[in-house]
């Protein structure tokens, strides 16, 4: 713009907030890159250098295979699902069905409650026998299900948590989308005979792609970022079948006290979400080139 | 008349959905208004009491947790809207040759945030003896890149004949930038400012780590802690506290409505 | 409403003890202590901890409520790193090892050096004792102990035809009770389990150890470099698991320890296995007539004991040291004691705590309560080692691995020693 603006006041203005940043971000992943290749001091002795022990621990260590194969379910099944579910409660709340405010609350709510709020209810609804669940299946003459007791069903129910919680919120994004879909161009569609499934698939769903890669985004970011429940419900049991990656994180660094093994489980992670992030840019740049 | 059949069998059904959607949460509200024993029974003339409330908010310090709270979600979100807006500000108005690199080293910070690196987030704060306090738990948050990538989007499309009429009349950059970028942007400040709310209200596991002691842990640690004890779950009482510390957000969101949804989308869109 | 006898008798009890205000220095201690139970933990230890402070006016004392268990621990090795250690703390007895691994306590049995003290020492139930020493010295005095028992539906009981008076003991009988306990509805969906025993996390590992103690066989030893994981008595303990899922006697799948004491007050088991801490909870919910006995043992009786001690930290000047034991003697006395424990359903630590009024119209009211008592003398630390948490992992993971269905005891067991034994290899 004008250049004429010295450089005194950009300094101010993007240093100290960019060096907070970049002090809780860029430097840790740094540090975590450096502590990886070192070992956990005690107070009987101060830490020494050990090359590449803890990665030939990570590559031997049966758990964290176990962690990723459900980090990578737990993505893969969460936000498809959640976009779906938000795409069409979007679709209900834009209707001109009767009782939409609330439809709207109910399907938002769960998004304003705190992931550890929504831990105890679903902890309570999922008990064996007692909850709310098992006495509706109760009532179909269905016996009760172990949700959090069997390493079946563990992850799947770790999974309609997130998904309850999160289809909401992608909803409203929707619903804007939604909302501000020129009606002309539905119109003319309708006008040209088209039925309102056809009118939905060709006009509707097209404009809707920039939303959908939003809220794509921002669901997978959730899917490693939040394991709120995890630690309330399950502690990533029973036999690690609801271990993500984050949480085993959080229990090998802050339960176990290995800090070592800790930093190199992170590298591994931040290098896992580089690659993804690389796969996104690619994947999204290709969809603008031919747009 | 077919379509008015269809009609109200999707009314019945979406009926059906959102019940059984809300389902969870309703359970949990008749156990925190009812005795233990209904808790896991559902009868229609069950007494509603009041006493887990009373019960559960003298059991834990909820009122500490609460200004805890309030003080944290405070100093994130002037913080962010103030070095939010600045860097936003700089990006927009100067033109240096590494403006690209610096700007996609920031929104690094939307993948990989702070809990990602929690292990070293923790050890840094231990080094600098922050462990523990309020400030500590809200120190890597106080910029956020989506709040730059949201300030910046919108100052983007301020028009640049109001900046260049206000340079011919000779304005500083701040007074720029707070007489007309800011007021400009206020629609996007209101959106941003409920999503931060919401996000660090809501925060758990960086605090859990960060934070041992009553006197500064936040309403989600406090929760979590009050619910995890060495003898059996007493389900009222939980979900009693659980309501009692969501009760803020939820009557907000109840009120606000039109407002909430409205900035969410904005906060989408943009 | 009992406050003033309490408060008189605790004085005497004090004076009785010699438990006096001799120290001359005026101290200032912290102590951490953590509430691991629905009861109004925190308030009945403020009461104590004001009444101590009103006897020795010279000191100060501040109790610091520090969360559960897990929490006051980091909080105190937290404190005790940046080098203000609190003087004084309630910590899980198991973390003995920990807390001597990074060099944050000191032994009791270092400052006790009177007569008059040891003779103090020893009034405290061996069993409770022991799991504070390490190669010799007592680094931690009892507080807070627990140990599981079990609690069983008289009601239901009566229904199944069966004594109500006579609990199974064996293991063996278990099985044969539980099957009669059993009850399925017109769907042959189960409506009340014959029992719950808690298999998942912590939780189920601690109950654990119990059956393996009933097997005449311990988990971990007083050295700390030790973890028995894979003996034939823990294979038998999860053999017996395992036969009472498949006689129908108990739910299959993994049982979690926080909804156990939920699941017997609604009926949907006749007997659960599960810390005398719930005594008050159940006391007060249950809606039916209901008993307590000893754990079914395998060999013979036998359990495991978990809870808190109080520990000493070694950041402190002479002048804290006797002020912090002063402040154990009073906290651990008799009538202070008899406080805590009706108010929680701990197990008091020392015997003469059950002569006092309190405890023994307690046991009048709640006679059983006196079972956790009776069974102490059957009773083993519980697992503890160097790396705790990681150590314990591997026999929770082998635990759940078994109850889930997803492998069998002895291999399970076998890749759960492994395991610890590359952690406690560096510890030989």
């Amino acid at each position: 713009m004008n250049k004429r603006m010295t450089t005194a006041p950009a300094i101010i203005m993007l240093v100290i907030p960019c060096a907070i940043l970049v002090a809780f971000t860029h430097y840790p992943a740094i540090m975590a890159l450096i502590n990886s290749f070192w070992n956990n001091a005690s107070s009987r002795r101060p830490s020494r250098f050990a090359g590449t022990e803890n990665y030939q621990a990570m590559l031997a260590d049966d758990r964290l295979a176990q962690v990723l194969v459900n980090s990578t379910i737990y993505a893969l099944g969460t936000v498809p699902l959640a976009i779906g579910l938000a795409i069409g409660m979007a679709l209900l709340v834009n209707s001109r069905l009767p009782g939409t405010a609330f439809m709207r609350l109910s399907f938002f709510l769960p998004t304003m409650l705190p992931m550890i709020a929504v831990a105890n209810i679903w902890l309570f609804f999922y008990a064996p026998g007692i909850g709310l669940a098992s006495q509706i299946l109760g009532i179909f003459g269905l016996p009760s299900i172990n949700f959090l007791g069997q390493t079946e069903t563990a992850l799947g129910s770790m999974m309609f948590v997130a998904i309850w919680k999160e289809a909401g919120l992608f909803m409203i994004f929707y619903l804007a989308a939604l909302q501000s879909v020129p009606t002309n161009l539905k119109d003319a569609a309708k006008l040209e005979g088209a039925g309102r499934i056809r009118v939905f698939i060709d006009v509707v769903l097209p404009l809707l792609r920039p939303t959908t890669i939003f809220v794509a985004v921002n669901a997978l970011i959730n899917a490693f970022r939040l394991v709120d429940h995890v630690v309330v419900m399950t502690e990533g049991g029973p036999n690690n079948a609801s271990a993500l990656l984050l949480y085993y994180i959080y229990e090998v660094t802050f339960r176990q006290r290995d800090f070592a093994y800790g930093a190199t489980l992170t590298v591994l992670m931040v290098v896992l979400l580089g690659i993804l992030a690389v796969i996104q840019f690619w994947l999204l740049n290709r969809k603008a080139h031919y747009q | 008349m077919n379509r008015g059949l269809t009609k109200l069998m999707l009314s019945i059904l979406t009926a059906v959905f959102a019940a059984v959607w809300a389902l969870p949460f309703i359970y949990s509200v008749w156990t925190a208004f009812h005795d233990e024993r209904y808790a896991a029974n559902f009868k229609w003339d069950a007494p509603w009491i009041f006493d887990n409330f009373v019960e559960a908010w003298h059991a834990a310090p909820f009122a500490m947790y609460f200004a805890n709270t309030l003080i944290l979600i405070t100093i994130v979100l002037v913080a962010n809207l103030i070095l939010c807006t600045l860097v936003a500000y700089a990006f927009v108005r100067y033109k240096f040759r590494w403006a690209g690199f610096l700007f996609a080293l920031i929104m690094v910070q939307l993948l990989i945030s702070p809990e990602i690196l929690i292990v070293e987030n923790y050890l840094i704060l231990s080094r600098i003896g922050l462990t523990n306090t309020i400030i500590g738990i809200a120190l890597p948050y106080l910029t956020s890149a989506f709040g730059i990538f949201l300030l910046r989007q919108t100052f983007l499309s301020v028009p640049k004949s109001l900046d260049e009429a206000a340079q011919i009349e000779g304005a500083s950059t701040w007074r720029i930038l707070w007489n007309i970028y800011v007021p400009l942007a206020w629609p996007v400040y209101l959106a941003y400012s409920l999503v931060s709310v919401s996000f660090h209200w809501n925060n758990f596991l960086w605090p859990l780590i960060v934070t041992n002691s009553p006197e500064v842990r936040p309403l989600t640690v406090g929760l979590s802690v009050f619910a995890t004890v060495d003898s059996g779950v007493e389900w009222s009482l939980v979900n009693a506290a659980t309501l009692m510390t969501t009760a803020p957000l939820i009557i907000a969101f109840i009120i606000f409505q039109r407002q909430f949804v409205a900035n969410f989308m904005r906060a989408g869109i943009k | 409403m009992t406050f003033c006898i309490n408060k008189a008798i605790s004085f005497s009890a004090a004076a009785l003890m010699g438990v006096s205000a001799t120290a001359l220095s005026a101290e200032d201690l912290e102590f951490y202590f953590p509430v691991g139970v629905n009861a109004p933990a925190v308030a009945t230890i403020q009461e104590l901890t004001d009444e101590w402070a009103a006897m020795n006016p010279q000191h100060t004392v501040s109790a610091i409520y520090s969360g559960n268990y897990e929490e006051t621990t980091t909080k105190a090795l937290t404190a005790a790193n940046a080098g203000d250690a609190p003087q004084v703390a309630v910590l899980l007895s198991i973390d003995l090892f920990t807390l001597i691994e990074e060099d944050v306590i000191l032994p009791i049995s270092d400052i006790a050096t009177s007569a008059e003290d040891k003779e103090w020492m020893a009034g405290f139930y061996p069993a409770f004792m022991k799991d504070g020493q390490f190669e010799g010295k007592t680094y931690a005095i009892p507080f807070q102990r627990s140990t599981p028992v079990f609690y069983y539906n008289k009601d239901a009981f009566r229904a199944a035809g069966l004594d109500p008076e006579s609990p199974p003991t064996t293991w063996k009988e278990m099985i044969e009770v539980g099957k009669a306990l059993t009850l399925k509805d017109a769907n042959g969906n189960v409506t009340q389990w014959g029992t719950r025993i808690p298999t998942l996390g912590l939780g189920g590992a601690w109950l654990f150890g119990g059956l393996v103690v009933s097997m005449d066989d311990v988990l971990t030893t007083e050295t700390g470099i030790e973890a028995r994981m894979d003996t034939p008595a823990t294979v038998a303990s999860l053999e017996f698991l395992l036969e009472l899922a498949n006689e129908g006697v108990m739910a299959p799948g993994g049982n979690s320890w926080g909804d156990t004491p939920k699941a017997f007050l609604e009926g949907q088991t006749a007997s659960i296995w599960t810390s005398t801490g719930n005594l008050a909870f159940i006391e007060k919910n249950a809606e039916f007539d209901w008993g307590v006995g000893f754990l079914p043992g395998g060999n013979g009786p036998g359990a495991p004991i978990g809870g808190g001690n109080f520990y000493i930290f070694q950041d402190t000047t002479e002048g804290e040291r006797e002020a912090a034991l002063d402040f154990i003697k009073f906290m651990t006395s008799p009538a202070s004691a008899a406080r805590w424990s009706i108010a929680t359903g701990y197990v008091a630590p020392r015997p003469d705590t059950w002569e006092t009024p309190e405890m023994q119209a307690y046991v009048e009211r709640l006679p059983q309560a006196l079972v956790a008592l009776e069974q102490l003398p059957f009773a083993e630390r519980e697992f503890a080692t160097f790396q705790r948490a990681k150590v314990t992992q591997y026999l929770v993971d082998a635990i759940e691995s078994v109850v889930t269905g997803n492998a069998e005891p002895a291999g399970a067991l076998r890749k759960a020693q492994e395991g610890a034994d590359s952690v406690l290899s560096e510890y030989k």
